[in-house]
């Protein structure tokens, strides 16, 4: 054999030459393992009531509803999940092939043979008494309303089929797979975003547009999904097609210089197109979002204030969390800060003070005080680490809201009664943003928004930026390169209160009452989970994770696209928590320093550096001629 | 290269102190407590500028907590620490390394999520002098020319050797007077560890001042001027490199556990 064969190159590993598997060839341990997973999960999925209480909302006319896709979602995710191989150097990658489809299709098939289960199970036993979610219309559901066998035989089937398609994922070349997943959540997001495109077509005066795509009871009509799904394949060929020939433009342009420059001069070409488009970009998208709202209806103004102020809070606590590396989990705190102090400056109705000052002067106050609790939280857990530090911030989250809800402070905070009839936020005597009107709020949310923004991508570019980075990465190696570590991160405590602190001080005005209860702890788990979903340390990830988990599923206390969730959100977050966790995923937009770090990159890093240790080992001299490529 | 390296070290004086007045880093009757362990006892230490000296010591003799009570990242309960003379036991370790006192730590320690680029800017933390960090900048390139070509890569994918390349890079970045290393040599590959004392001499022949702490005593007497030896925290032998590596106690004792 020759050194090539000892370490295959792990990517871009000629398929011609990779051994192929045969059909049978499985690893019958793992897909079993897979099955069972599949098949609990299913049970448990049913027996929450997830596909009864969503099937009210139809995604695709006669033929979809959330409650079905609810069980058509796991066995595709888990089957693509089956036929995952990490291939390291050093290992035997496989050719893709037939055994991919087959060990999917026998995952999903495995796996829904749960639900049988449960068809069987609920015909023949009462199990009411013990689970109080399950309704007898689930049985329906699973039977598709016809009987018992349909529904018992059926669910492996469509298992299989699903599976099949999920294990095949691996199989079809990358641009198929993408193809398929953006045909996929095209036809789901048009679907979910009913509410959003009516309103705006109702804003451009073409509900015609709005009035085809969905029928009457809702969801995209059989024809308008297929011609969403053929124009989200055409557009993803397009960018595909577009996206090679770049590709091709910039390796010919390489090619004629001279060999070693090549480098370069494929750097420059990229250096000189990407700023040009990013301004046209920023111009358009900032565009857009100054003239949108003008356009868009009232609940869907109302639902983009909301997503703004998780932005907000998001981008607060990212600071804090995904800059410096502290896992503060009582982030609640401040945003309760920010929405108590508006509330006791402003409201006639605030117990103590009769105050009543314009909301600007109480946002002034309202920073201030947010910086204060972030010294007061921060000085005590800043020399703590790790799991003792979460566990110390959970509790002071905890302590802000039993203060604002107790006897003591009663007096100044109204107890469990709130302080209501704050009043809207008067900008100079040019408009009045109030909670009736979501556009104002949108527009001053917006605001807010920018600034928080620009604060953070300044932040994350300067020295503290850089010295968070450095703590979060290696706290004693930092304060060894200089860092003062104490005052680096209570400025990261400060400067996130601050941040969440606008949002508070904007939902109060928005809301026009505040209550203990709207700040209890699940709001930090929230926006804790909205930041790592979206990418921590990654501001754009963060702005797209608040737009896509609470314009969908809606924050604790406010109601995202899908209604129907609001009972399982919790449930949804914190399975997503879970997964994320698992997954050690870098969320959906990671940062540019963390999508450096593909865990793959990583793994080949310490196969090939035991390799190297090995060779030496084993070598002594011999070693010498392979770890040549060490010697500067 | 390397056959020359005796012929350099063997005419440096046993005496330093009659060639300069004041030491750059001194440790005056240095104990350090880690809560009610005692760890450092009585440790005296002086380097003086342009020395390369070393502080050998079996595991948990105390070396690390030694460099640690330099920096201030631990105080000792009594005695002092002074750097260029003057008395820093309390001050702290951002002002310690603003005087120039700077450390490679043990196991390298990266920024591993961090790239190349930012890492070495870490290491000029506290300077503000730009036009002199892009010269040092480039210092670190002529010194290793392979970290320059991983510049925008993620600290943490570099190979050992690369990693404490960038490690020294990093610690050459503060432009400091003194250099400490922990332990450099640890969890390289055998291959690397020869030519890893190679570079630390290349730096000391440039000028640096190195206090390096060592296990492996045959390769770091090998290159040092004078070393000490630490027993459970104290100083239980003080001497030049040559007569070190003859001395039958540290044969004995010591040499048994490192290796080769
Ligand atoms: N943070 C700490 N707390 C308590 N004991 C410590 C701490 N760090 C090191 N020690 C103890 O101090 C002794 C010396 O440690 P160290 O200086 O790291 O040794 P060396 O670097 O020579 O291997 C060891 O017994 C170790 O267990
Ligand atoms: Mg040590």
């Amino acid at each position: 054999m020759t050194a090539a064969g000892d370490f295959p190159a792990s990517q871009d590993a000629a398929p011609a030459a990779a051994p192929r598997r045969r059909l049978l060839e499985q690893d019958w341990r793992k897909l079993l393992r897979a099955s069972a997973i599949l098949a609990i999960a299913q049970v448990f999925i049913g027996l929450s009531g997830m596909p009864v209480s969503f099937d009210r909302r139809l995604l695709i006319d006669p033929i979809l509803s959330l409650g079905y896709l609810s069980l058509l979602w796991l066995p595709l995710a888990v089957s693509y999940w089956v036929g995952r191989e990490q291939v390291l150097e050093g290992m035997t990658a496989y050719a893709r092939g037939g055994r991919d489809v087959l060990a999917g299709a026998i995952t999903g098939a495995v796996g829904n043979a749960g639900l049988t289960l449960l068809v069987v199970g609920i015909t023949h036993f009462d199990i009411r008494d013990p689970l109080v979610n399950w309704s007898p219309q689930l049985l329906g559901i699973l039977e598709f309303e016809e009987s018992v066998w349909l529904g018992a035989l059926i669910w492996p089937a469509i298992g299989a089929g699903v599976g099949a398609l999920g294990g095949g994922m691996h199989w079809a070349s990358s641009r198929i797979t993408r193809t398929t997943v953006i045909v996929l959540l095209s036809v789901f997001g048009t679907a979910v975003l009913e509410s959003v495109i009516t309103d705006l077509s109702q804003g451009f005066h073409i509900e015609a547009v709005s009035d085809w795509l969905y029928g009457p009871k809702r969801g995209l009509t059989y024809p308008a999904a297929i011609v969403v799904a053929a124009a989200a394949a055409a557009i993803a060929g397009g960018i595909a097609a577009y996206r090679a020939f770049l590709a091709r433009t910039a390796s010919t342009s390489g090619q004629l210089g001279i060999a070693a420059s090549g480098e370069t001069s494929a750097n420059r070409v990229r250096w000189r197109r990407i700023p040009v488009r990013r301004l046209v970009g920023f111009a358009l998208s900032a565009a857009a979002i100054v003239v949108l709202p003008l356009f868009l209806g009232r609940l869907t103004n109302e639902l983009l204030a909301n997503v703004g102020l998780f932005i907000l809070l998001a981008l607060g606590l990212n600071i804090i969390v995904g800059l410096a590396g502290i896992l503060d989990l009582g982030y609640v705190a401040f945003f309760a800060v920010g929405g108590y102090s508006v509330a006791v400056l402003t409201s006639p109705g605030s117990p103590r003070f009769d105050l009543e000052i314009p909301w600007f002067g109480a946002l002034f106050a309202a920073m201030l005080l947010a910086g204060l609790a972030g010294l007061l939280i921060g000085a005590p857990v800043i020399r703590m680490r790790g799991d003792y530090l979460a566990i110390v911030t959970l509790g002071f989250g905890e302590i802000i809201r039993v203060l604002l809800l107790s006897d003591w402070l009663s007096g100044t905070f109204n107890g469990a009664q709130g302080i209501t009839n704050i009043p809207g936020v008067e900008v100079f005597g040019l408009a009045t943003v109030r909670g009736f009107e979501p556009r104002s709020v949108l527009y001053l949310v917006l605001v807010f928004c920018a600034i928080a923004v620009y604060v953070s991508w300044r932040l994350e570019n300067s020295r503290i930026g850089r010295a968070w980075m450095a703590i979060r990465e290696d706290e004693s190696v930092a304060e060894a390169m200089g860092v003062d570590t104490v005052s680096a991160k209570l400025m990261a405590f400060v400067t996130g209160a601050v941040l969440g602190s606008f949002s508070g001080a904007i939902l109060s005005a928005k809301v026009g009452s505040v209550f203990p209860h709207s700040f209890a702890i699940i709001v930090s788990i929230v926006i804790l989970v909205v930041v790592i979903f979206g990418g921590m340390g990654s501001i754009a990830g963060v702005i797209a994770g608040a737009a896509v988990l609470i314009g969908v599923l809606g924050g604790p206390n406010q109601p995202g696209l899908l209604q129907e969730f609001a009972e399982y959100k919790i449930l949804i977050y914190g399975a997503l928590l879970v997964w994320m966790m698992l997954q050690r995923s870098e969320g959906l937009i990671p940062s540019v320093r963390r999508a450096r770090e593909l865990h793959l990159d990583e793994m080949n890093q310490d196969a090939w550096l035991r390799a190297q240790v090995a060779a030496d080992d084993a070598g002594g001299g011999g070693g010498g001629d392979r770890s040549e490529g060490e010697q500067p | 290269m390397s056959p020359n390296t005796p012929e350099t070290n063997s005419p440096t004086p046993a005496q330093p102190a009659s060639v300069q007045s004041e030491p750059v880093l001194e440790l005056r009757r240095v104990n350090t407590h880690y809560g009610a362990v005692h760890i450092l006892k009585d440790v005296d230490l002086d380097i003086y500028s342009g020395e390369l000296v070393c502080l050998l010591g079996g595991n948990a003799s105390g070396k690390s907590t030694t460099l640690r009570t330099i920096l201030g990242m631990v105080k000792p309960t009594t005695g002092d620490v002074k750097v260029n003379g003057q008395v820093v036991t309390h001050q702290s370790t951002r002002d310690r390394v603003a005087m120039g006192v700077t450390m490679v730590p043990e196991n390298r320690r990266l920024f591993k999520r961090l790239t190349v680029r930012e890492n070495l800017d870490l290491g000029a933390y506290l300077r503000s002098d730009s036009d002199q960090i892009a010269s040092d900048m480039e210092r670190v390139f002529d010194l290793f020319p392979r970290v320059k070509e991983r510049l925008n890569q993620k600290s943490g994918t570099l190979s050992g050797g690369e990693q404490q390349m960038v490690a020294i890079g990093r610690a050459l970045m503060a432009n400091p007077r003194v250099l400490l290393m922990d332990e450099p040599s640890m969890g390289l590959a055998p291959a690397l560890v020869q030519q890893n004392f190679e570079l630390i001499q290349q730096i000391h022949e440039a000028g640096m001042t190195v206090f390096m702490v060592e296990q492996n005593a045959n390769m770091a007497l090998s290159i040092a001027d004078r070393g000490w030896v630490l027993q459970t925290g104290r100083v239980v032998l003080d001497d030049t490199a040559e007569n070190l590596l003859a001395h039958p106690d540290l044969q004995a004792s010591y040499l048994g556990t490192a290796e080769q």
